[in-house]
């Protein structure tokens, strides 16, 4: 765990995560500028470090509604305005970038902040960022394998020498500058079908798996399925931290909670997804075994540590900025994690 | 509402002519609702590949996001190889797995054979529950002999289309209704 900066001590990490959306506030039909809602991003970055949040990550999205499609130079300005709070990505889409710039551009944010950067690389859900970048979509998985391996391999080592499919090869090519600390946590995002899951665990890497809805059960299904790849490919699966992200918003009551943010998820998924959140689903989330984290804090305490009991996982990440909610709000949840859940959660996971 | 007509064939005019009445027992019959008939032999569609929905270009970006985008659909088909021809088969596939939720979902289909009859019901219907339709139980199922030229033959056929326009109406107005008071229910 130590490579991957988990202190297996400590207890869940709690960090936040953003999309960089950009839509319009359901309630108000209003929508800030790009300039404005990057300025939010990082101020929010700053506010979550004040408030003992543990870290704070930043993900690329090539299409209409998003404004965040250069994450690592916002990462790089978030780097700037904190002190302390750990920095990634959310996810980087390796499979249409060049794994050298990429790692470039975070070992550059690790020494701005000190050490603090980590990469989590995913290959994208909606992809326009294939044909905007020149890349076809036929190659979608041979890229993200290909690209994500050569990004480890850069890692683990600061002379290459490599070949591939889908970029010129590298001949004792010296990829600088180096982290603080020579490397840095590389993680592969997971979503969808437990297959993903495998992958990750088969490799022996750090997974992030997306976890927007649902029963935990069902989410621990992939936690377990990747432990035990891990397990019988030779890896020690007490090494491998687990991450978990979904949807995060808190208010006085559960009900307030879901009355303030469902019309952001629903119609903000409508606009970047296509289809909305189904109300139904959306009223089983606080369910206190879905996995969900919309609710009062007392809820969402209930449910993260139920959530840590079953996955054993060391970090969750929670989004709570989709859909145009406001700066206000995020203030206002940032408090209470920082007041009422952190430490909760803190104290019932410290060992 | 808006209804959305699938005449799901290249080949071929009779499931074409079967849907030309289906839109004419829409506009006689129910006049306020907007109905649109996509004939895919009318368009250069894709194969599927896997992308979102809202991904696609051209006249496949146009189909998929007219279907996305209906309150009801009525999907024609004819029966080629004792099943639905692989272009409809293929339109499903450009949409999510659940690309049918919230929407009433209703069936025609044409066939040269009797015995086809049970075939959107073994085929079709699975397809639509699959993708969470509200599908309506009843179909028309049409044969060869009630077509002349481009024209149905049989008044009793014509009849059960003006039904099919009526109950698609009825369950999505239903459905609509109780899924709206039920979500009043949920508080947020």
């Amino acid at each position: 765990m130590e490579q991957y900066r988990i202190d297996k001590d400590y207890g869940l990490e709690f960090g936040l995560y953003t999309l960089g959306d950009h839509l319009h506030n359901p309630h108000t039909g209003e929508r800030i500028s790009a300039r404005q809602r990057i300025n939010e991003i990082i101020e929010t970055a700053r506010l979550a470090e004040q408030a003992g949040i543990d870290l704070f990550t930043v993900g690329e999205s090539h299409q209409e509604f998003f404004t965040t499609q250069a994450h690592s130079v916002i990462l790089g300005a978030i780097a700037q305005a904190t002190d302390t709070i750990k920095i990634a990505s959310s996810s980087t889409i390796i499979s249409t970038l060049d794994p050298v710039r990429v790692y470039e551009d975070f070992a550059t944010i690790d020494l701005i902040s000190d050490g603090r950067a980590e990469i989590i690389a995913g290959r994208a859900s909606r992809v326009g960022n294939f044909e905007l970048l020149g890349y076809d979509l036929h190659d979608y998985e041979a890229l993200y394998e290909e690209k994500f391996d050569l990004l480890r391999l850069i890692n683990e080592n600061q002379v290459v020498n490599w070949e591939g499919e889908f970029r010129k090869p590298l001949r004792n090519a010296e990829v600088l500058p180096r982290p603080k600390n020579g490397s840095m946590p590389i993680w592969r995002a997971v979503g969808g079908p437990p297959a993903s899951a495998e992958k990750a665990g088969r490799a022996g890497v750090p997974m992030f798996l997306a976890t927007l809805g649902g029963p935990v059960s069902s989410f621990k299904y992939s936690i377990d399925v990747y432990r035990q790849a891990a397990a019988e490919n030779g890896h020690d699966p007490a090494s491998l931290p687990v991450a978990t992200a979904g949807f995060f918003y808190t208010a006085e009551t559960t009900q307030q909670a879901q009355k303030e943010i469902y019309p952001h998820i629903n119609e903000g998924m409508m606009r970047t997804n296509g289809r909305g959140y189904p109300k139904q689903h959306f009223a089983q989330g606080s369910h206190p075994k879905d996995v969900m984290n919309v609710g009062s804090p007392a809820e969402i305490i209930e449910k993260i540590l139920y959530q840590h009991e079953e996955f054993g996982h060391q970090r969750y990440i929670g989004q709570m900025d989709f859909g145009g909610v406001t700066f206000d709000k995020l203030k206002r949840n940032i408090d209470i994690i920082g007041s009422e859940i952190l430490p909760a959660i803190r104290k019932h996971t410290k060992k | 509402m808006n209804i959305v007509l699938l005449s799901g064939s290249v080949a071929g005019s009779k499931t074409r002519t079967a849907m030309e009445y289906v839109k004419a027992a829409f506009e006689k019959n129910h006049p306020e609702h907007s109905v649109t008939l996509l004939d895919l032999a009318d368009y250069d569609i894709q194969f599927s590949d896997g992308r979102n929905f809202m991904d696609y270009g051209g006249d496949t970006g146009m189909l998929t996001e007219n279907i996305m985008d209906a309150d009801a659909l009525v999907i024609g088909t004819p029966i080629f190889q004792a099943s639905i021809p692989g272009t409809l088969k293929n339109v499903f596939d450009l949409l999510p797995q659940d690309g049918f939720r919230d929407k009433t979902v209703s069936m025609l289909a044409s066939a040269g054979s009797s015995k086809h009859f049970l075939i959107p019901e073994t085929q079709l219907k699975p397809i639509l529950g699959y993708m969470k339709a509200q599908v309506l139980q009843s179909y028309v199922f049409i044969e060869e002999r009630h077509f002349s030229g481009k024209e149905i033959i049989d008044d009793d056929v014509i009849f059960r289309i003006d039904r099919l326009a009526e109950d698609t109406l009825i369950l999505a107005e239903t459905y609509q209704k109780i899924k709206e008071e039920k979500e009043a229910s949920y508080g947020f």
